[in-house]
């Protein structure tokens, strides 16, 4: 055999070090492969052992070094155990292992929901830019974006401590004892806490893991809300104002709200100070979240007045398409997937297994919804309307929040489908008949359907779940389970927060507007936000000239028998 | 030479080209293009509120032909790009004063 080398081209410098690479991996692969086997050998027999083997002598595998365990069947024994004295432990010691993994798992579970919450920032940031249009990307992407970290701020400074300063002791997260220090006054002999006043900054001794995992927990719930009226605001509000706004709901207006229903408040009392059933019962927020957010959406965009061009001069509602209908589905997913920590994150506690009627229902509803708000629109005009689809799954989500615990799965179901025609009226009503331009849909998303979230806990909670809630013995049931009382309490913290947040906003919005302006420039407004306001546009490559923003530049001018007639009577040619 | 500008539907384009090609026709620019003729408009809704669109999206053929093409190219466009509805688009036919190839400086038919 002869050995001929023929003349070769000399590898490239990319191809040795693939080469190199795979020679690696193959060596690494081999010597691995060749360790397990040699491992496995004297391992095979205790494998074939009956698992709880261990169990019969904890000193003696405490002593010896654990072997692998491929299957996990024996990983986790008495030996994990800390004790004193491995021959004796006492119960005492034992308790203590179970109780710290007890709080263990509810931390866990409350934190890793707590970061599912967080990711819905993405969700509406998609949603909400979605639906507008393309000109004013960059400056509704950057609202979404921003009230996370200045809605952060703002609930660290104060909001925590005004809604949680005084809710006491969290139980299912080992007590949150320096939550103690409630703000209250007496009315009619009955004691109306109004907002908590511990925690401030996160500071002193709040420095608690239990209180952490709180603050964490509640900051990306408010921060849900602080989202929400950007979305029917978008398209024509100052950058300036939006972030003056930011501030003041998330460090006043929701942390207020949320400690009447959650911080031990004066609605969560109306069951032991009234007996009106539980008090104002909200699981995860359809009134304290997201009706919140959608009433204040409903405050800032009738005190910004419509979109130039939304409105002809008769009043007719003109249509302007939001220029990315794949992403604001995608949002909606995300928004879907994020509420999963949402409601079942609200327990507070993993080791509380409700929350597999809890999640299970909260799909349930979103279905409902979805399935609705397109079945309305094929009906209506012939075609679903993705935008409306959309909205019809949030609905359903928005509504279930208050009653996912509580309710049965047909329950829910009903709920969602109700959400979902609730949802199409309200935007048609909303745009035509109020006249309120809503670019998202926010205020018939969260606003109405956070209502008739909390409304239909009050009709149709099964009497099965929520025993000592709010401190009142007996679980919560509603009107059609025969406490038309519970139903009463949901209708006067439906109203209160309608009535406090509404005002709250309002004025806010009328001396915001007299000191900075709540409204940008009609020029700027039809030549899109991105540049003039945020200095960046979100598609500088598809943008033709200045002015002409996406694919409807002007469906105003297009509209049958239209002019351009903006709010603050603006006319432009 | 003459110039023959074809607007038509932007889903017939690929028949289109295949059929001045097959013709003789050796370049085309083709540029994507929006207007109304005789079928107007038309009227959505979007979440419940109605909008016009009046202009229609159609594709914009230009060749550049000696004369002795030009009528084998039309009726080439006419047999591809016609469905006997409103909106099939139009062709419209221009003498052609001089044509210029930029590389090479050729002028006239030479250039085509």
């Amino acid at each position: 055999m002869s050995l001929e080398w023929k003349e070769r081209k000399p590898m490239t410098k990319t191809r040795r070090l693939f080469v190199s690479f795979g020679i690696g991996i193959v060596l690494m692969l081999g010597v691995s492969v060749l360790r397990s086997l040699h491992a496995q050998a004297p391992a095979a027999e205790p494998a074939g052992a009956p698992p709880e083997a261990p169990a019969e002598a904890p000193a003696a595998a405490a002593a010896e070094p654990k072997g692998p365990d491929p299957t996990g069947a024996v990983t986790g024994t008495a030996a994990d155990v800390p004790v004193k004295d491995a021959a004796n432990p006492t119960l005492v010691e034992v308790m203590d292992t179970v109780g710290h993994n007890k709080i263990a798992i509810n931390i866990v579970w409350t934190l890793i929901t707590g970061f599912l919450v967080m990711f819905m920032q993405a969700g509406f940031a998609m949603v909400e830019t979605g639906f507008t249009r393309a000109k004013n990307a960059a400056h509704t992407m950057s609202m979404n974006f921003m009230v996370y970290p200045i809605g952060m701020l703002g609930y660290w400074i104060c909001g925590f401590a005004l809604q949680m300063g005084g809710v006491g002791g969290i139980a299912s997260l080992g007590g949150t004892a320096p939550l103690n220090s409630e703000f209250t006054v007496t009315l009619f002999g009955k004691a109306f806490d109004l907002f908590g006043t511990k925690g401030f900054f996160l500071g002193g001794d709040v420095y608690d893991v239990g209180v952490f995992t709180l603050f964490l927990f509640q900051m990306v719930f408010m921060d849900t809300t602080v989202t929400i009226p950007t979305g029917a605001m978008a398209e024509r509000w100052k950058w300036s104002s939006f972030l003056v706004y930011a501030f003041f709901m998330s460090m006043f207006v929701y942390p207020i709200f949320a400690n009447w229903v959650w911080g031990g408040g004066w609605l969560s009392d109306l069951g032991a100070n009234f007996g009106l059933g539980h008090g104002h019962v909200d699981f995860a927020g359809s009134s304290v979240v997201h009706m919140v957010g959608g009433v204040a959406a409903l405050a800032g965009a009738l005190a910004l007045g419509p979109r130039l061009g939304k409105y002809t001069r008769d009043g007719k509602s003109v249509a302007i398409p939001g220029h990315h209908l794949p992403m604001a589905i995608v949002g909606t997913f995300i928004l879907a997937f994020g509420w999963f920590g949402f409601n079942p994150g609200s327990t507070l506690a993993g080791g509380d297994l409700r929350i597999a009627v809890v999640a299970t229902n909260t799909m349930l509803a979103s279905a409902g919804g979805a399935v609705a708000a397109m079945v309305m629109m094929m009906v209506k005009f012939g075609k679903p309307d993705p935008s409306m689809m959309a909205n019809g799954m949030l609905a359903g989500l928005v509504a279930i929040t208050a009653p996912c615990a509580f309710v049965t799965a047909p329950s829910a179901v009903l709920i969602g489908v109700i959400s979902g025609i609730l949802v199409v009226f309200s935007v048609f009503f909303i745009d035509q008949t109020l006249k309120v331009d809503d670019p998202v849909g926010a205020i018939s998303v969260h606003g109405v359907n956070g209502a008739w979230g909390v409304l239909s806990l009050g009709l149709l909670a099964d009497g099965k779940y929520g025993d000592g809630w709010n401190g009142v013995p007996g679980a919560v049931t509603g009107l059609f389970y025969g406490d038309a009382r519970q139903f009463l309490a949901q209708c006067i913290g439906t109203l209160t927060c309608f009535v406090w947040v509404f005002v709250s906003f309002y004025v806010f919005f009328k001396i915001l507007d007299v000191v900075l302006g709540n409204r940008v420039s009609a020029e700027t407004e039809l030549s899109g936000l991105d540049m003039p306001e945020m200095g960046a546009l979100a598609y500088p490559e598809f943008a033709p000239a200045a002015g002409s923003g996406g694919p409807f530049p002007d469906s105003a001018s297009t509209a049958p028998g239209a002019v351009r007639v903006g709010a603050l009577g603006v006319e432009t040619p | 030479m003459k110039k023959i500008e074809c607007i038509v539907r932007p889903h017939l384009l690929d028949a289109v080209k295949s059929a001045l090609q097959d013709v003789g026709v050796v370049g085309m620019t083709v540029s994507e293009v929006k207007g109304f003729g005789r079928q107007k408009g038309h009227t959505e809704t979007y979440r419940g509120s109605e909008y016009k669109v009046e202009f229609l999206p159609k594709v914009k053929i230009e060749v550049a032909i000696p004369d002795g093409l030009a009528e084998q190219a039309v009726e080439a466009v006419l047999k591809t790009a016609k469905t006997g509805k409103f909106g099939d688009g139009k062709v419209f036919i221009t003498s052609l004063e001089e044509v210029v190839r930029i590389r090479t400086g050729e002028r006239g038919e030479a250039a085509l």
